[in-house]
């Protein structure tokens, strides 16, 4: 079918089937051209080949609090930092463990966990990982099951080690 | 409305009129300025001075004046008029925060009573600007601060806003009366707390699809004790909880509150309390519409009857977190609603029919497209009196489910021909649907069709969306508001430059073939103001197709196309009243510079102050 200024018409050639019954095409639409200059890794290059069902960025036009409030796969908790200007919020169901949590944890508020052991809580960094659970206890991350701490976790709060209270 | 091109445009003119010192003009259209003529004949030295009679009388007379159009104009007549229109002018509204400076306000209104200020382009609400980008209200809050102790109102749109600002406003204007703050950002729970502590006549407190950190802050319990002249509170998109208790205390000493929007952590109880305590609300934003614990038998509340005993409500809204066996007790306000706005709720058509078979004096209805076609078929059955349209994807992504398509669409264009203003998202859609809303209802001032997947042609044809389009702007003679999508050629812009003689907003998407596209809107739609273009093929030559028009109009938009720096840079040397950015859409702080050719996005309006000197490092400004 043809290409017009690299428009890809592909969605208009006849053929049996529903439309976009085909995988979506590339993240870039195909009439940029000229040097890219972006730091995202997936895609920008044209002769590389498109990912599948990638979401564009913007696309649908829909504000963000609409498209979070519909989505019920979500589960965002609140995660504040002692000492830290400004709450962050993360979506718990984005990780599947501690390590991958505590991971995100650390990129967002750039600080280190001490290593966690059952006895002894997180020793070395001076940085408590503590969260909310659905009865308002406070309690230190992982000590309990994932699975549990994702469906019971209400918020998240990173203590400097020196104010985490010794209950915990 | 031509008021912000004008206002900028003849601000302009003004100036360099003034430079040349003018005498008065001799317009005869107006029997005022005739009688200007006439008394600057009698030059006799009696005082009072004929000149400063005339400024009086011009004064009483321009009290009755508040269309900004028709203040631009006045002020345009002579220095005199000029003067005095600054004098008597209390309201001020100002497209583009950048277009002028907090000073050149300050300078030429002494007595503002109201600001309306707006911000950021919109497809920064789509995350294609980076944050940090700029509209900060922080330069606006200290010169009004000084220059406007009796400012009563502000209205923020898509403004960053911290809680010093909020403090500031809180601590500098005795009088204050009515904050909105639409799609705003940058402040938290306590700076609303300062604002609801500190402004004793506050009436309204508008907080509307902005983004409110939460600082733990009991803001509610802020409000001053003793009888409260509150008739607007909405915190619907605040996403934290609050005290109801306070809440309810407050609700109770504010015998003027007509409009009370609560957010998602208010329950199906806690609502009921509340609308029995305020039987005399208008509107009302009903929370999460979901009860905090499961029903206890006898202790039911009666949802029903507190609806009943709200006679006065014409306007709901809310259903976070609605559930369905609730829905039913709005019934009794059905018959008088004006306006509903169910777009967070997950409703059926099921759900929907016993409802807005009620529903005949609906005119603003928003929803999911959960209530598919036959829910579309039921409100075009029974909503005769509807103006405004609006339809939310429930799962807003390219390859979802289409429950809503032209079927839905056709019903409405036939059962509701007084319509307005619709916005309708779907995935598929047919020019034979698109066409007969345009004949059905030639009273369509804004058309915003959004057919998701991306180059879409009609679903049956298998041709491009072309003629659809083409047919709203021929036989909606009064479209001032027109976004495109779908599969589209240079041929639907052609349309659009043909017959889109009023639009001033056009927003464009994956879309058209060439520069030829850009050229017919740029020569052809004498009103456009306002032009956002994402992912299409305009390049160089297009936006140089616009030179032209760029002074007179508030901004225009384009990113992920096909311009190249050269080309920007031209615009920007060949209009030195146009401030033109560019910038990518990571906002990499380790970009000083744009390197390379590729321009991202390009974001270009008119200034009559050159360009500003807040942009971060991620802008260049040419």
């Amino acid at each position: 079918m043809e290409v017009t200024n690299g428009l890809n018409l592909k969605d208009t050639e006849l053929r049996l089937g529903l439309p976009g019954a085909q995988e979506e095409q590339q993240l870039e639409v195909s009439c940029v051209r000229s040097n890219n200059k972006r730091k995202n890794n997936d895609s920008t290059e044209e002769s590389a080949p498109p990912p599948a069902k990638t979401q564009i960025v913007g696309w649908p036009p829909v504000r963000s609090n609409r498209k979070n409030n519909n989505n019920k796969n979500v589960s965002y908790v609140k995660v504040s930092m002692d000492g830290a200007p400004y709450l962050r919020k993360i979506d718990l169901k984005m990780y599947k463990n501690y390590p991958e949590l505590l991971k995100a944890l650390e990129n967002m508020f750039k600080f280190t966990v001490g290593e966690y052991s059952e006895r002894e809580g997180y020793k070395g960094s001076g940085f408590v990982p503590t969260y909310e659970d659905k009865d308002g206890d406070w309690m230190l991350v992982g000590d309990v099951p994932w699975d549990m701490f994702s469906s019971s976790c209400q918020k998240l709060r990173i203590m400097k080690g020196s104010e985490a209270p010794t209950a915990l | 409305m031509t008021e912000e091109d004008s206002s900028a445009k003849m601000s302009e003119d003004v100036e360099r009129y003034l430079k040349l010192n003018p005498p008065c003009s001799s317009s005869s259209s107006s029997s005022a300025v005739a009688f200007a003529n006439k008394s600057g004949t009698f030059k006799s030295s009696s005082p009072p001075c004929p000149e400063h009679v005339l400024e009086n009388v011009l004064e009483s007379v321009l009290q009755f004046l508040t269309s900004r159009c028709d203040r631009n104009a006045v002020s345009l007549v002579c220095k005199s008029w000029y003067r005095v229109e600054a004098q008597t002018r209390f309201e001020v509204f100002i497209g583009n925060c950048y277009s002028l400076s907090p000073a050149r306000l300050t300078h030429r209104f002494k007595g503002l009573r109201s600001i309306v200020l707006k911000g950021k382009p919109r497809f920064a609400d789509f995350n294609l600007m980076p944050p940090n980008w700029g509209a900060q209200f922080a330069p606006w809050v200290v010169a009004t601060a000084k220059a406007y102790p009796w400012l009563e109102k502000v209205h923020l749109k898509r403004m960053f806003v911290t809680d010093d600002d909020l403090a500031l406003l809180a601590d500098s204007f005795p009088g204050f009366k009515e904050l909105t703050l639409v799609c705003c950002e940058g402040f938290g729970t306590s700076g609303i707390a300062v604002v609801a502590n500190k402004c004793r006549q506050l009436k309204v407190l508008d907080l509307v699809e902005s983004e409110v950190t939460d600082d733990e802050v009991d803001w509610i319990s802020c409000f001053p004790e003793g009888e409260s002249p509150l008739e607007s509170l909405s915190f619907d998109c605040v996403e934290s909880p609050i005290n109801f208790n306070a809440l309810e205390g407050l609700v109770v000493r504010s015998p003027f509150l007509k409009k009370l929007r609560t957010n998602r952590f208010v329950s199906l109880e806690e609502l009921h309390r509340l609308m029995v305590r305020a039987p005399q609300l208008t509107s009302l934003g009903t929370g999460s519409f979901s009860p905090d614990n499961a029903p206890q038998g006898e202790q039911l509340p009666d949802y029903a009857a507190a609806f009943l005993a709200c006679k006065s409500i014409v306007c709901l809204s809310g259903f976070r977190e609605f559930r369905p066996e609730y829905l039913l007790a709005i019934s009794p306000v059905c018959a008088n609603l004006t306006s509903l706005n169910f777009s967070y709720a997950n409703i059926s058509p099921h759900m929907l029919n016993p409802i807005i078979r009620n529903c005949h004096n609906i005119r603003v209805f928003w929803a999911l497209d959960s209530i598919r076609d036959e829910g579309l078929q039921a409100v075009a059955a029974t909503c005769k009196e509807l103006r405004e349209l609006r339809i939310f994807p429930f799962d807003p992504r390219e390859d979802s489910e289409g429950p809503v398509s032209g079927v839905g669409l056709q019903a409405i264009s036939e059962g509701c021909r007084k319509l307005e203003s619709i916005l309708y998202f779907c995935q598929r859609m047919t020019n034979e649907a698109v066409t007969a809303m345009s004949e059905n209802c030639p009273q369509l001032t804004v058309f915003r069709l959004c057919i998701m997947g991306r180059h879409r042609p009609d679903h049956v044809t298998g041709k491009p969306m072309d003629d659809g389009f083409g047919a709203i702007v021929k036989n909606c003679k009064k479209l001032t508001r027109l976004a495109v999508s779908g599969l589209l050629t240079d041929e639907a812009f052609s349309y659009i430059g043909e017959y889109g003689k009023l639009i001033r907003t056009l927003s464009v998407a994956f879309a058209g073939n060439s520069d030829k596209a850009l050229r017919y809107v740029l020569e052809g739609c004498p009103k456009l103001q306002k032009l956002e273009i994402r992912d299409s093929p305009f390049g160089d030559a297009g936006l140089r197709s616009g030179m032209h028009r760029y002074c007179n109009m508030r901004f225009v938009w384009l990113s992920s196309c096909v311009l190249s720096l050269g080309g920007c840079r031209d615009v920007a040397q060949a209009l030195p009243n146009v401030v033109v950015e560019v910038f990518g859409s990571d906002g990499d702080d380790d970009d000083d510079t744009v390197t390379g050719d590729y321009v991202e996005t390009l974001y270009l309006y008119r200034s009559l102050d050159g360009p500003r000197k807040d942009a971060p490092k991620f802008v260049t400004i040419l």
